[in-house]
């Protein structure tokens, strides 16, 4: 007679159910979908999916809407804050978010990122930066840093003809209507574990009423930045963080219990 | 209710909160203004939406957010904000999500001036932003008819999850007159199971215009157009007077059309066989009415605040059977009766 060994098996990974269970159509080695899923894991461990809103931007993420398992809305180009605005107006109860990139947040959308913050709205804005327009085929964006080659900076961008790339986390901290602004990197495991903090940080803030939040995600294109995955990790953490340094940059009073109690 | 003395913006503003508007989102801009005003005191009283935004741009966007979730909204401007706004007008009408939206036209191009106009019939009519489609538009041409349509617009927007234009000239917004309001509607208490009200207990409902795939687009583009037919066939609308024996018709809408139609009465007096023909939705142009009248009257004379928009709509309900003239003034010019009258005596005289 053989006696049964039972080996209890315990689930350590599994799809949040905040995240659809679908293929996306991000590049090998694009941290898009980790951000998806960080923040996917948020709203799991907050039970609020259920009532929650998202509004995809248009650039990589204008499908995010069929990879999010809530509701969801498509904004024109840039103007996901003034949709998000118009949806939490008249559903102040449900908890609404947008999901932009740098072209859409930080080029032609932002009036209406900076207008939604200087009215304190009640909304979580996840901004994923990663220095180039993806979806269009690797143009310059805001946030392109000097020097860094483009399809419409060849040779580099100049600061001589296109200025300097934008800090959105350091513009969006100097509202008054910002309740939680932060920037976090998806380089590394540790970081991709203090980005969800932040973000988890940023919804609480939308629960508790407190005014606009956003966590700014500093994010890999290895497609259009023209290098291996690994080498597009690396360049985050040694081309990016120096000029887009982590961290939060304004935490208002009434947001730092809510960091302290996790 | 009783009738009181109201100006056109202030008029179509309490309409639309008579009618159950949730939410307003807005920009000022001359000569539409007061609408605004009076709605960013009624509203937040109500324990309504009110958002005072930045940009056309973004108002237009805060009113397609809150139509996705199913409830009454609304925006004014005037013509260069409604220029603005088409970006949105495009996205609201493939998403297949009801608003409605205000537009007091002022003349124009460019930053014009702020006195009365028609300049804009095919930004509504025609071109309400990129794609291919029409909005519903009405064009009121009293304080009364404005405070009437406003419940009407309401009702097409949520009957057909389209997007309704309410329009006006600076006239009309500005002047004072005599109106009765309908009493107070009660909110809606349930959303639309296509709203954004959170997948609870239901698979996620999804608000967009993307369609990457052309067969799957042209099959957006036919679903919008089927709905636009049935809008066609079925919600033209126009008023007439003294046409039965009428020999010309003028035809004019809006303020044009009141302008012209003490002109066609003086024009009676006279001896003449004139009669008035308004529009009441610009589209769908009433062309069954018109083409109809065609059978006996024998030339029509077209008036408007602009260098001559509707009457190439005048023409196509025509089909070249009669003589189509035109009268108009542009720059925010507003014609007296006289000119008008000389207008008609001019065509009529040409009448075999």
């Amino acid at each position: 007679m053989t006696s049964a060994v039972m080996v209890e098996e315990k689930v350590v990974y599994e799809r949040p159910e905040s995240l659809a269970d679908v293929a996306t159509h991000y590049c090998p080695g694009c941290t898009h979908g980790i951000a998806h899923r960080i923040v996917a894991e948020v709203l799991d461990e907050l039970g609020v999916r259920d009532r929650t809103i998202g509004v995809s931007p248009v650039g990589c993420a204008v499908l995010a809407y069929k990879y999010f398992n809530t509701d969801g809305a498509e904004a024109a180009h840039g103007r996901a804050p003034a949709m998000a605005t118009g949806i939490k107006r008249v559903m102040p109860d449900h908890v609404v978010f947008t999901y932009q990139g740098d072209g859409d947040l930080a080029a032609i959308g932002i009036a209406e990122i900076i207008h939604a913050a200087t009215r304190g709205e009640n909304i979580t804005t996840i901004f994923v930066n990663n220095a180039i327009y993806g979806m269009t085929g690797g143009q310059m964006a805001p946030t392109t840093l000097i020097g860094q080659e483009t399809t419409s900076s060849p040779g580099g961008r100049s600061q001589t003809l296109t200025g300097f790339p934008v800090r959105m986390a350091e513009l969006m901290a100097g509202i008054t209507g910002s309740a939680y602004i932060a920037r976090r990197s998806l380089h590394n495991v540790k970081e991709i574990n203090t980005a969800k903090r932040a973000i988890k940080t940023a919804f609480l803030a939308q629960l508790n009423g407190l005014g606009f939040s956003m966590v700014e995600l500093l994010s890999t294109c290895p497609t259009n930045w023209k290098v291996s995955p690994a080498e597009a990790l690396a360049w985050v953490e040694s081309d990016m963080v120096p000029y887009y340094p982590l961290g939060d940059y304004k935490v208002a009073e009434e947001v730092k219990p809510l960091m302290k109690r996790r | 209710m009783p009738v009181e003395l109201m100006k056109g913006n202030t008029a179509l503003a309490e309409a639309a909160v008579r009618a159950g508007v949730e939410a307003f989102f807005g920009y000022p801009i001359t000569p539409q203004t007061e609408l605004l005003e009076h709605m960013s005191k009624r509203m937040p009283e109500l324990g309504r939406a009110f958002v005072q935004a930045e940009s056309e741009v973004a108002s237009i966007n805060m009113v397609y957010g809150a139509a996705c979730t199913g409830t009454r909204v609304m925006t004014s401007s005037s013509s260069p904000g409604i220029s603005l706004m088409q970006e949105g007008f495009s996205y609201i009408a493939c998403s297949e999500v009801p608003c409605v939206v205000v537009d007091v036209m002022r003349g124009g191009p460019g930053l014009g001036n702020i006195q009365p106009s028609q300049s804009d019939y095919f930004q509504v009519t025609r071109s309400a932003g990129h794609g291919d489609y029409h909005a519903i538009v009405l064009a009121p041409s009293s304080v009364q008819e404005a405070v009437d349509l406003m419940g009407d617009a309401f009702d097409l927007a949520d009957q057909y999850r389209h997007l309704v234009f309410v329009v006006a000239d600076g006239l009309l917004g500005q002047m004072m007159e005599p109106a009765e309001l309908p009493p107070m509607q009660p909110l809606r208490t349930e959303r639309p199971d296509w709203a954004l009200t959170g997948a609870n207990g239901r698979d996620p409902n999804i608000i967009t215009s993307l369609e990457l795939s052309a067969p799957a687009l042209e099959a957006v583009n036919d679903r919008l157009q089927a709905k636009l037919k049935v809008i066609r066939e079925t919600e033209q609308r126009s008023t007439e007077n003294m046409t039965k024996d009428a020999r010309l018709v003028v035809v004019g809408y809006g303020t044009a059309g009141r302008i012209a139609e003490t002109a066609v009465k003086q024009a009676r007096r006279e001896g003449m066989q004139v009669g008035l023909f308004r529009p009441i939705t610009l589209w769908p142009f009433p062309e069954q009415r018109l083409s109809a009248l065609t059978d006996h009257v024998e030339a029509l004379l077209v008036v408007e605040m602009n260098a001559g928009q509707m009457v190439e709509d005048v023409k196509l309900a025509a089909g070249g059977q009669i003589p189509v003239e035109f009268y108009g003034r542009t720059g925010g010019v507003v014609p007296v009766p006289e000119e008008i009258y000389d207008a008609i005596v001019e065509s009529y005289e040409k009448l075999a």
